[in-house]
């Protein structure tokens, strides 16, 4: 008889608790199918260089950080001053310029400096597309092999970085 | 107050972001398609789901992103890819999240099974209720007799009759 009570009781709890985890969860954040595969081939120009062409084969070799970003991206304003501490530190970024033109994209950089070792033009957003980036800035981590191995959708901070980013950037080749 | 200025002003000016968000290749009208292709691309991308503003289709959807999705099926289906072939490289890219109607696998099976785990779990519950109910009803006709009983010395006490003896 008593153990009839308690069973609302007990549903509520579990109840309580499986809507506390979903509240923790960000439906922004669509896990990647990409994870543990090959980055998608592209084949673009560097952002102001027309006549210089880098490929998704120029990612290996070492472990780095693609970085989708855009002048008209509102939160990678928030990002920039992270990214540019990261830089500081000789962690290798590179940057995809993510449906937006040369020259904003190139007069947003010289605004807030440049943390990027490359900056790849992405004007079509057919890289982006092929990545599955669906809202800038979304922030890739490759390592030497050109695997990807981890996502970042939204801005990155210290505690992505250091919970998840670090530990995979140091992993040796 | 100026506060306030400042808001007004990042409003205005995510109002122009947006506007030069729209101003987009993407954005051009898509070239007809014969009617059976037509048809198809209707049909395919009220199945698909915009990753931005994730309750609406790619149909339906005004965000940039659902604009290049759009392109891309329309481009596909001209290109003679089958329906498959075109929610497969949707998947490739976007995962399963991009269909309305995900496949049913070892990690959907909770959202395909749920509304049926739940059904039978009522089910049992019910049956269970409606088994104690059952039981509990035999008691009732062994207490007839004392009941009848019980009544005949009510309507005894409503006329004014002495009750009857050993009643109480």
């Amino acid at each position: 008889m008593r153990l009839r009570y308690l069973v609302p009781a007990v549903v509520l709890i579990g109840l309580i608790v499986l809507f506390a985890a979903g509240l923790k969860h960000d439906p922004r954040e669509v896990p990647s199918p990409l994870i543990g595969k090959p980055a998608p081939a592209f084949a673009l120009k560097l952002l102001g260089k027309p006549d210089q062409p880098y490929t998704s084969a120029d990612l290996k070799g070492r472990p780095v950080l693609v970085n989708f970003f855009a002048s008209w991206c509102v939160a990678c304003r928030v990002e920039h001053p992270f990214l540019m501490q990261l830089a500081s530190q000789g962690v290798e970024i590179i940057g995809m310029d993510y449906k937006d033109t040369d020259a904003d994209g190139a007069a947003w950089l010289a605004d807030h400096g440049n943390p990027y070792r490359t900056v790849v033009a992405d004007p079509q957003g057919s890289a982006g597309l092929d990545w599955g980036v669906y809202g800038a800035p979304e922030t890739f981590v490759l390592n030497a092999q050109g695997i990807i191995v981890y996502k970042q959708i939204g801005p990155m901070d210290e505690q992505v970085w250091r919970d998840h980013v670090a530990p995979l950037m140091a992993a040796k080749p | 107050m100026r506060r306030l200025l400042l808001a007004v002003a990042l409003f205005i000016g995510s109002l122009s972001i947006a506007a030069a968000q729209v101003d987009d290749d993407a954005l051009l009208p898509l070239a007809p398609l014969p009617a059976a292709q037509q048809a198809r691309y209707e049909g395919l991308i009220h199945q698909l789901r915009c990753l931005v503003c994730q309750n609406e289709t790619i149909a339906d959807s005004q965000a940039p992103l659902a604009a290049d999705l759009r392109k891309q099926v329309h481009d596909q289906i001209a290109a003679g890819r089958s329906d498959a072939q075109i929610k497969r490289y949707l998947t490739d890219r976007y995962g399963d999240f991009v269909l309305y109607k995900p496949p049913f696998k070892a990690k959907t099976w909770l959202l395909w099974g749920g509304p049926f785990l739940v059904l039978l779990v009522a089910l049992a519950v019910a049956l269970r209720f409606a088994r104690s109910r059952r039981a509990m009803a035999p008691a009732t006709n062994v207490d007839a007799d004392a009941l009848q009983r019980l009544l005949d010395a009510e309507r005894g006490v409503d006329r004014g009759d002495d009750p009857p003896k050993g009643s109480a």
